[in-house]
């Protein structure tokens, strides 16, 4: 395992790198299948600048997610996108970092309101496959200058670059929050109301439907946030238009239940393949009916679609006419080599993105096989 | 400002030129009349004026890949236009160019409340998008100053923001797919209604690519739901460090306004003259707008009242009505209107770390004495994208010159304390050769590496952005 302790030495080691390096942070979301000997982030770590009247906070890439969380709260801010925590899904071990957050772009079900985890990132500094260090955006909240390479990085897997460190505009954290409930609906009631929650402008920062939630029932879920008398007007005024709901008003007990749909726990442990499916949110039912019998979490009001289905199905094939994309989250090695984990490209995409991939890792030496392009080519 | 020579190849070759763009476009959809070709001449940045070889109008996608592979086919670097607002001189021609403008593709593609976006032809105009969708109750976030005359298109390229984009993000962020041409005729779909695009995050690095990776025809834009209600507070202070500190505060307290604006007494003199808004006569205002139902709105401004009394405010002015609340954004709205009856001005776009905005300001009031130039400050403070116009007079000779050194000055600044060159207005030929101050040369090149792949013979807008000097050579192999 490579530990470089610096950007610098960093950016020694992919120099001289002969063979291809397996990018790893906290190594908590080993989707896929990588090749190579392991270079870890565990040694760059560090808040190196954090303002809370300028809501920016910056870090290194390897600092670990929850030292994040806590300085945040310490000033009654948080990370706006709520990374999920892909531990208990895939059965991981280790401590997320920001780093893997922003390279996966993890982003749970504030995403849409607040953004995903590349809306809240300003700054990046990585060193890219020629073992050149390159920085990009900075620490303000608006900046147009040059290319954004900040979002490019966002969501890149460690195949541009390794990333050293990143910037975010923060957010104030919220007093309380509350979460509207309705049992027994099926996906497309629920989809259809979670979408007339969405469609009022009482701001909804959670539209989800589990098969299952505390009570052992189907659930749908609308989380409202902000000031106590807010959030309870809110509430008061989606039941009126949602009709027969239940109100959980306990901050604590409702943060619970946005925890377990952020991270799909209940697909957690079950011998199955899970699949991350993004489609548009009216479409998650046609998704649910497509797939049957499968357990289905819908997040974003049904545009993000966790499916868990039995092991070896080809899920793009079922979905085949619903557009969108489906991603292989947990599977078998060979299921993940046969299907491809990352969604195919059509073509001038695929090779946009090859171009991309063969100017900022000229040898093919970074995560070589994550992602789609390079074993397609 | 330097632009390239143009070829006098492509110049001798016009009118072959203009026959082959004749053969895949309307006769009245190719612009090549001296007198005609006037009206492309320049954008908002009208310091710098250039007639182009000739200008199309396509009115689809198909028309523009048809251009755009015979430009490409005939070597014609080729320059996107919106509706020629950009204050960077993005949409500046060269005598060798074609302007493809989408003025005439404005037509609204799909809706869908359901799944909350809009899917409309880039040239249509920012504030018309959400004309199609606010009987519905639904309007599309980013709200340039320009949002009348703008395009989406120029909006994309540009990455622009507005002065509600504190809350609901820029352009970027309300941005779920787009059609894209590439210079050689490529048809690109990137992203799509769903919420993130699969793949390396295309469509990140097309919006605020100015117009140099392809040519965007059609987006897709996330609409969101009206709030209930919106209202303004006045806060007047007797000095701009305590406006800027009272920023800072409610920033930390926990509220997150939609909009924090800031203007200074030359700004509020000058507006006051013009639109008679009934502005305090103070050093510094901010004007914070907050959202929700009448109880929401009480309770925010409650807070940010109080913050704003700690600081010894000259004047609070909550606004109770909706005429109250006109009459308070009158000022503001105005204030470049009301500058340019004054003066001339040049309106920079810099944006620093909040926290850095009383020392800046002071830097500014210093550079202005030093030069002798006026600077009038009115920006978005809250993300500290600020707007100093500095006031010259364009008939007197060398003093476009003074206050392009003296912007070039606070741009510099801005960086050096933790900020940008550009906050929303974008690069263009404007801050051009400034670049290499925010930017080592390692940081340019992984930036034209981009380039590189979209658009490999440097064709589209290719004189922007980076400085000559560094796109020489690929310049260079372009024009062979
Ligand atoms: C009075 C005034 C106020 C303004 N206020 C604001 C403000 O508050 N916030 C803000 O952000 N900006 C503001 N601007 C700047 C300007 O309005 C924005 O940059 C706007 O987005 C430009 O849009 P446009 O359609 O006019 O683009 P143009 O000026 O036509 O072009 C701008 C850039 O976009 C490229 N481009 C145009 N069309 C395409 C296309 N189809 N595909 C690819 N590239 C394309 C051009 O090549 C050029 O580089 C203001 C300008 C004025 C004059």
């Amino acid at each position: 395992m490579l530990t470089p302790k610096s950007e610098v030495e960093l950016a020694d080691i992919l120099r001289a790198a002969e063979t291809p390096v397996r990018v790893q942070g906290g190594g908590t979301r080993g989707v896929g299948v990588a090749r190579g000997e392991v270079l870890s982030t565990a040694s760059l770590t560090g808040i190196t600048l954090y303002e809370p009247g300028a809501l920016t906070l910056v870090a290194k890439a390897g600092t670990p997610l929850s030292e994040i969380t806590e300085t945040l709260a310490a000033e009654n801010q948080r990370l706006p996108f709520e990374p999920i925590d892909h531990r208990r899904l895939l059965g991981t071990k280790g401590e997320p970092t920001i780093g893997g957050a922003v390279a996966t772009n993890a982003s749970g079900p504030r995403r849409i309101a607040a953004g995903a985890c590349r809306d809240s990132l300003i700054g990046v500094r990585f060193v890219d496959g020629a073992g050149t260090i390159v920085k990009n955006g900075g620490r303000v909240m608006k900046n147009v200058t040059g290319y954004d390479l900040v979002k490019l990085m966002a969501g890149s897997w460690g195949t541009l670059g390794v990333l050293t460190e990143v910037s975010f505009k923060v957010l104030p954290g919220v007093a309380s929050e509350a979460t509207l409930l309705l049992d027994w609906q099926t996906p497309d009631a629920a989809i259809k109301t979670l979408a007339r929650a969405l469609r009022s402008p009482f701001e909804v920062t959670g539209a989800a439907y589990v098969p299952e939630g505390p009570d052992g029932v189907p659930m749908t879920a609308i989380r409202l946030e902000g000031f106590e008398a807010s959030v309870a007007y809110r509430a008061d005024k989606l039941r009126t238009e949602l009709g027969e709901v239940r109100i959980e008003d306990d901050s604590e007990k409702s943060a619970r239940l946005w925890r377990d749909i952020r991270d799909a726990s209940i697909l957690a442990g079950a011998p199955a393949d899970v699949w991350r499916i993004s489609v548009r949110p009216s479409h998650g039912p046609r998704v649910a009916k497509a797939l049957g019998e499968a357990r289905l979490v819908m997040d974003w009001g049904g545009g993000l679609v966790w499916a868990q289905v039995a092991q070896g199905t080809d899920l793009r094939a079922r979905l085949k006419g619903i557009p969108g994309h489906a991603t292989l989250v947990r599977a078998a090695p060979e299921t993940h080599a046969r299907l491809g984990t990352f969604p195919p490209e059509p073509e001038p995409v695929a090779r946009l993105t090859a171009g991309l991939r063969a100017k900022f890792d000229p040898r093919n030496i970074l995560n070589t096989g994550l992602m789609a392009a390079p074993e397609h080519a | 400002m330097q632009m390239p020579d143009p070829s006098a190849a492509i110049l001798s070759r016009k009118s072959s030129v203009v026959r082959r763009l004749q053969g895949v476009l309307d006769d009245d959809s190719v612009i090549h009349e001296e007198n005609e070709l006037r009206a492309y001449e320049c954008d908002a940045l009208t310091a710098y004026k250039c007639p182009p070889l000739a200008a199309v109008l396509p009115r689809t996608t198909e028309e523009v890949a048809a251009v755009l592979a015979i430009c490409h086919e005939e070597g014609v670097p080729v320059v996107p236009r919106g509706a020629g607002t950009s204050l960077a001189g993005g949409s500046l021609p060269s005598a060798d160019s074609v302007i493809l403008g989408v003025a005439r593709m404005n037509e609204v593609i799909e809706t869908s409340y359901d799944d909350r976006f809009i899917r409309v032809q880039t040239g249509r105009t920012n504030l018309s998008v959400t004309g199609a969708v606010e009987e519905d109750g639904f309007f599309y976030a980013p709200d340039p100053s320009s949002q009348l005359a703008c395009a989406i298109a120029g909006n994309i390229a540009m990455n622009s923001g507005g002065a509600h984009c504190l809350k609901y993000g820029v352009t970027t962020n309300n941005l779920l797919g787009v059609t894209l041409v590439q210079m050689d005729g490529t048809v690109v779909e990137i992203g799509g209604a769903h919420m993130d695009a699969g793949g390396l995050d295309l469509l990140g690095l097309v919006c605020g690519s100015e117009g140099q990776l392809g040519v965007v025809t059609e987006a897709t834009l996330r609409i969101l739901p009206k709030p209930e209600g919106a209202r303004p507070v006045l806060i007047g202070f007797s000095s701009n460090e305590v406006a800027g500190q009272c920023v800072s505060d409610i920033i930390k307290a926990g509220v997150l306004p939609v909009a924090i604006e800031f203007m200074d007494r030359p700004c509020i003199r000058a507006t006051e003259a013009f639109a008679g808004a009934g502005y305090p006569d103070c050093e510094a205002l901010l004007i914070v707008e907050v959202e929700g139902s009448d109880a929401e709105i009480d309770e925010q401004l409650g807070v940010i009242g109080q913050i704003a009394r700690g600081h010894d405010p000259v004047e609070i002015r909550e606004s109770q009505s909706a005429e109250e609340s006109a009459r308070i954004w009158l000022g503001r709205k105005s204030a470049f209107g009301a500058m340019g009856q004054i003066n001339d001005y040049m309106c920079l776009d810099g944006t620093i770390p909040v926290t850095e905005l009383p020392k800046v300001l002071g830097r500014i009031r210093e550079l202005s004495d030093q030069y002798g130039l006026d600077v009038a400050n009115v920006f978005h403070a809250g993300d500290g994208n600020m707007h100093p116009l500095i006031l010259f007079n364009a008939n007197e000779e060398g003093q476009l010159e003074k206050c392009e050194a003296m912007g070039a000055d606070i741009l510099r600044l801005c960086v050096e304390v933790g900020g940008c060159l550009t906050g929303e207005h974008g690069v263009g030929i404007e801050k051009r050769d400034l670049m290499e101050t925010q930017f080592a040369p390692d940081d340019l090149e992984a930036q034209m590496r981009v380039k590189d792949v979209f658009d490999p013979k440097w064709l589209l807008n290719p004189a922007k952005v980076f400085p000559l000097s560094v796109t020489e050579p690929r310049r260079a192999i372009a024009a062979e």
